[in-house]
């Protein structure tokens, strides 16, 4: 076993950028996420990166490495819609959070991806649940905006950011009614705003003068956003605010909205699925936690789903930057409350790629795909279930992690070596 | 039975299950090892301590005679019956095992294919203290206002129409323990409840249920206290504060037991001053207040153990123990349980080495360990949280059976609230808190058919008026969501 991950790591060393690896994923029931459906007994080819061939009947070439799925799943990695991962080592500790600044002139402008961390400890043990690729959220610090997010893989390699720039977060619920000065009104008014200073730029701030909202480097970061290249992710739970949101979305085309939270969306689903908003939920919140979120309903997913609303599953409920390698636990959950199967699993694979406009090359088994490709031991979304192999960009990554290094120091508690003094 | 079960049942505290008896003689108002009895105790004008001011007011549901029958049966102890019937009885278990007999007028229900539990207890909850909607006026689990506050009781804070009780109940919880917070030191007394709905948290209490102390270790008291520039500021303070504490407990027991024995003796004797803090630590002194000790590092908990020894208690649980897995050895030795998380950690330091396998590893070598959720919304899936902790411990080489690890959901932590002879396990007299689960309840897809407490069908998941809704829920628009 040790030999097998020492061997790992060393390809790891060696796999610079010019793949030059042919794995054949073999012997497993596939989610392909595609028209093709569920293939059993299958193989999944990849070949420099990228999958090439899936199917029933794929040839394993002479040169392929073959990895024996042993009848389990082989599926696409998990694709995590809202994380904090990569920005935060220790919750408590600010020293190691780059989750927010409070205390910066900045909103807009600040890219989270200038604070991902590729080394940190908790990448490791997302990647060996499955979990391959995350969109990395700002929080907010000073106002209404917590800044610039982008996507990321679980490789741990240093180039895991694979998109900055990808959307802007916002919050409009009761906690961005608090940071925009008191009221729902005040954080609705300071978007409006901010939105008209981002399309006067740079005109608007010629010389000395400032915007009304923003500075000129936040407006500068919010013209794509009025500009409709790239989504505004709006944190909102309140039936009454999504239909605020909605109205304005209608209101200042070409700007998109993508829901984060969403609580109470299955009040207002056939709005939602009218207007073409994705939402983000987390299908495990289902109480009251606040005032924002009386409706919040175990049925939120199913709601949704059967009103034909894009949804992704995130895992709101647990740390962003430790758990949300349990987003297949929360989709078994909506499935065990009435959302079909195939849905439940795109809502955290295919479904959050093409939120955020990555849908062709992640997401799905199926050529011209990237390789990210998890053998399971069973049904993924069964909690008894793991991974035996995770490929990130067609190379198999280590089934090692900092947790699972204290797991093989302390399991044999009567060994005579000094703890400190084993592997 | 598994081997790792008969062992935690045999090395269950003795002290656990003793203390307990101490305390249910106690709130019955029989004798009382230490005088500290009721004031009403009759014997004449000496002053006793009302241990019992709050009594219970619980009173279990009508039931009648319900056979679930068929299904597969995990009794809580690491039995498992395949084709198994369970026959309840005036709210208590009256068999358990295979072709039972359906007594006249008995309500058969057919659990082929399902499997048959004893109900969920979390021994770690802040239902009612910290309840939903998590608004200002809600947070009253954190007497955060000096680091020695054991003269607080956390259900003067709970609020019996919090909403997360139902959804706990949806799944499978039918006692609960609620603790104050972990903001101090001692953070006061906590309260052992049935899940069931009441006007009162008195209607809720379990009846006889020692009570119990919160402690905390490690960083939230130091930076509570520290960040206002006040001890403790770090751990050495903590321990200090700790000490400090039980050598006024243990000289105010002395008064007291000096009292009592001049004044039986027929002396002219003064009592003490009544001081609500110290009574607690006395009742732990005794052995009538059983230790719950919020402790993350495998180092922090050596010390306490130590401590308790230095002042000569029991501690009875610690809760979240992220690095149990590293003591499991001291813990046996020290008939001290582990309440932990399957996965949860990283958030502040002494949550850094948090491991999947902690409750397996904790469990198989030898210590006592169970599930705890510490979570409004963790607290409703306990069963998937055993779930992953008894899947990775497999993956570890862990030889752990389904029927082992119900241990950890219900008897564990039943004995380790002292109420093990009562709730917990399928055994015969016990209370007849009882989960019909649709499936394996080890699988994602599986829900919570019916719970029964005290042979009393409380929740059924086909039958909107067999599940229970909040006053607060009353008109809004998740009333009656599950």
């Amino acid at each position: 076993m040790k030999q097998l991950i020492s061997a790992f790591a060393v390809s790891l060393t060696l796999a610079a950028p010019a793949l030059a690896q042919t794995y054949a994923i073999t012997n497993g029931r596939i989610v392909t996420n595609t028209d093709s459906g569920i293939v059993e007994n299958g193989t999944v080819l990849v070949r420099d990166g990228d999958i090439v061939a899936v199917g029933a009947g794929v040839e394993v070439p002479g040169e392929a490495t073959v990895i024996d799925a042993e009848g389990g799943w082989i599926t696409p990695g998990v694709f995590a819609p809202y994380s904090q991962l990569g920005l935060i080592e220790v919750g408590l500790e600010d020293s190691t959070n780059d989750q927010a600044a409070g205390e910066s002139p900045f909103s807009v402008a600040l890219d989270v991806t200038d604070g991902f961390n590729p080394n940190g400890t908790h990448i490791p043990s997302q990647r060996i649940e499955g979990l391959t690729r995350a969109a990395i959220f700002p929080s907010t610090g000073h106002n209404i905006f917590g800044g610039q997010g982008g996507l990321a893989s679980t490789s741990g390699e240093a180039d895991s950011v694979f998109e900055s720039g990808s959307f802007v977060f916002a919050d409009l619920s009761q906690s961005g009614a608090d940071e925009a000065g008191g009221s729902r009104p005040a954080a609705w008014a300071f978007l409006a705003a901010a939105l008209a200073d981002a399309r006067g730029y740079p005109g608007r701030f010629a010389g000395d003068h400032e915007g009304d909202a923003l500075n000129r480097y936040d407006a500068a970061a919010l013209l794509p956003v009025a500009r409709g290249r790239v989504p505004l992710v709006m944190s909102i739970n309140r039936a009454a605010d999504i239909r605020r949101a909605i109205r304005f979305q209608e209101d200042n085309a070409p700007v998109r909205l993508i829901l984060v939270g969403a609580a109470e969306a299955w009040m207002v689903a056939d709005e939602l699925a009218a207007s073409g908003i994705p939402v983000i939920i987390d299908p495990l919140q289902d109480l009251p936690f606040n005032f924002d979120a009386i409706g919040a309903s175990l049925q939120n997913a199913a709601h949704l789903d059967a009103a034909g609303v894009t949804v992704a599953y995130a895992t709101l409920s647990q740390d962003g930057y430790f758990n949300p390698r349990l987003l297949p636990q929360n989709a078994g959950n909506a499935v065990a409350n009435g959302v079909p199967w195939d849905a439940a699993f795109r809502a955290i694979t295919l479904t959050p790629a093409e939120i955020y406009g990555v849908g062709d090359r992640y997401g799905a088994l199926a050529p011209g795909y990237a390789g990210d490709v998890v053998v399971w031991d069973g049904d993924p979304l069964e909690v008894m279930s793991a991974p035996t192999a995770v490929l990130i960009d067609g190379e198999p990554t280590a089934m090692e992690s900092r947790q699972t290094r204290l797991r093989d120091r302390y399991i044999n508690i009567t060994d005579d070596t000094p703890f400190a003094y084993r592997d | 039975m598994g081997i790792n079960a008969m062992k935690l049942t045999a090395s269950l505290p003795a002290t656990v299950a003793l203390s307990a008896a101490f305390a249910l003689a106690a709130c019955s108002g029989g004798e009382t090892p230490s005088g500290s009895g009721s004031a009403n105790s009759g014997d004449g004008d000496i002053v006793r301590i009302n241990l019992d001011p709050y009594p219970s007011t619980y009173e279990p549901q009508p039931s009648g005679t319900t056979l679930i029958r068929g299904g597969t049966v995990l009794d809580g102890i690491g039995g498992q019956i395949e084709n198994g019937d369970v026959l309840i009885e005036n709210g208590r278990i009256a068999a358990i095992g295979t072709g039972l007999e359906a007594p006249e007028g008995a309500t058969v229900i057919d659990a082929a294919g399902r499997y048959v539990t004893p109900g969920v207890i979390d021994i770690h909850s802040h239902l009612g203290v910290y309840p939903s909607p998590g608004v200002r006026a809600h947070s009253d689990g954190n007497e955060a206002t000096q680091p020695v506050t054991a003269e607080v009781w956390a259900e003067h804070s709970v609020w019996p129409q919090d909403p997360g009780f139902e959804h706990a109940l949806a799944g499978g919880v039918t006692t609960l323990h609620v603790l104050p917070g972990s903001a101090n030191l001692f953070g006061g007394r906590g309260v052992t409840l049935r899940n069931v709905s009441g006007r009162t948290v008195q209607d809720m209490k379990f009846p006889d249920a020692p009570y119990t102390l919160k402690m905390a270790c490690g960083e939230n008291p130091s930076r509570v206290y520290g960040g206002r520039g006040r001890s403790p500021a770090t751990d050495m303070g903590n321990v200090a504060g700790y000490r400090e504490a039980w050598i006024r407990a243990s000289n105010y027991r002395d008064d007291w037991h000096e009292y009592w024995e001049s004044a039986e003796a027929g002396e002219d004797a003064s009592p003490p001053t009544q001081d609500l803090e110290l009574d607690t630590l006395m009742g732990v002194l005794e052995g009538e207040i059983l230790v719950q000790m919020h402790c993350y590092r495998a180092d922090q908990m050596a010390q306490i153990i130590d401590m308790s020894h230095e002042f000569g208690y029991q501690v009875t649980t610690f809760h979240h123990g992220v690095e149990a897995y590293k003591i499991p050895d001291l813990l046996a030795e020290n008939d001290i349980c582990a309440a932990v998380w399957a996965d949860w950690g990283g958030f502040k330091m002494e949550a850094y080495d948090s491991i999947r396998e902690n409750l397996a590893m904790t469990h198989a070598n030898g210590a006592c360990a169970m599930i705890h959720s510490d979570d409004d919304n963790g607290i409703q899936r306990l069963n998937q949280e055993v779930a992953k902790a008894l899947a990775d411990g497999r993956r570890a080489g862990l030889d752990i059976s389904e029927a082992e690890a119900w241990a950890w959901l219900s008897s564990n932590p039943a004995n380790a609230l002292g109420i093990g002879d009562e709730t917990g396990s399928l055994q015969e007299g016990y209370r007849a808190d009882v989960v019909l689960w649709s499936g394996n309840p080890y699988s994602t897809y599986t829900r919570a058919d019916q719970v029964w407490i005290d042979g009393a069908l409380s929740y059924d998941r086909s039958d909107a008026g067999m599940q229970p809704v909040r006053d607060f829920m009353l008109g809004q628009p998740g009333e009656g969501e599950q």
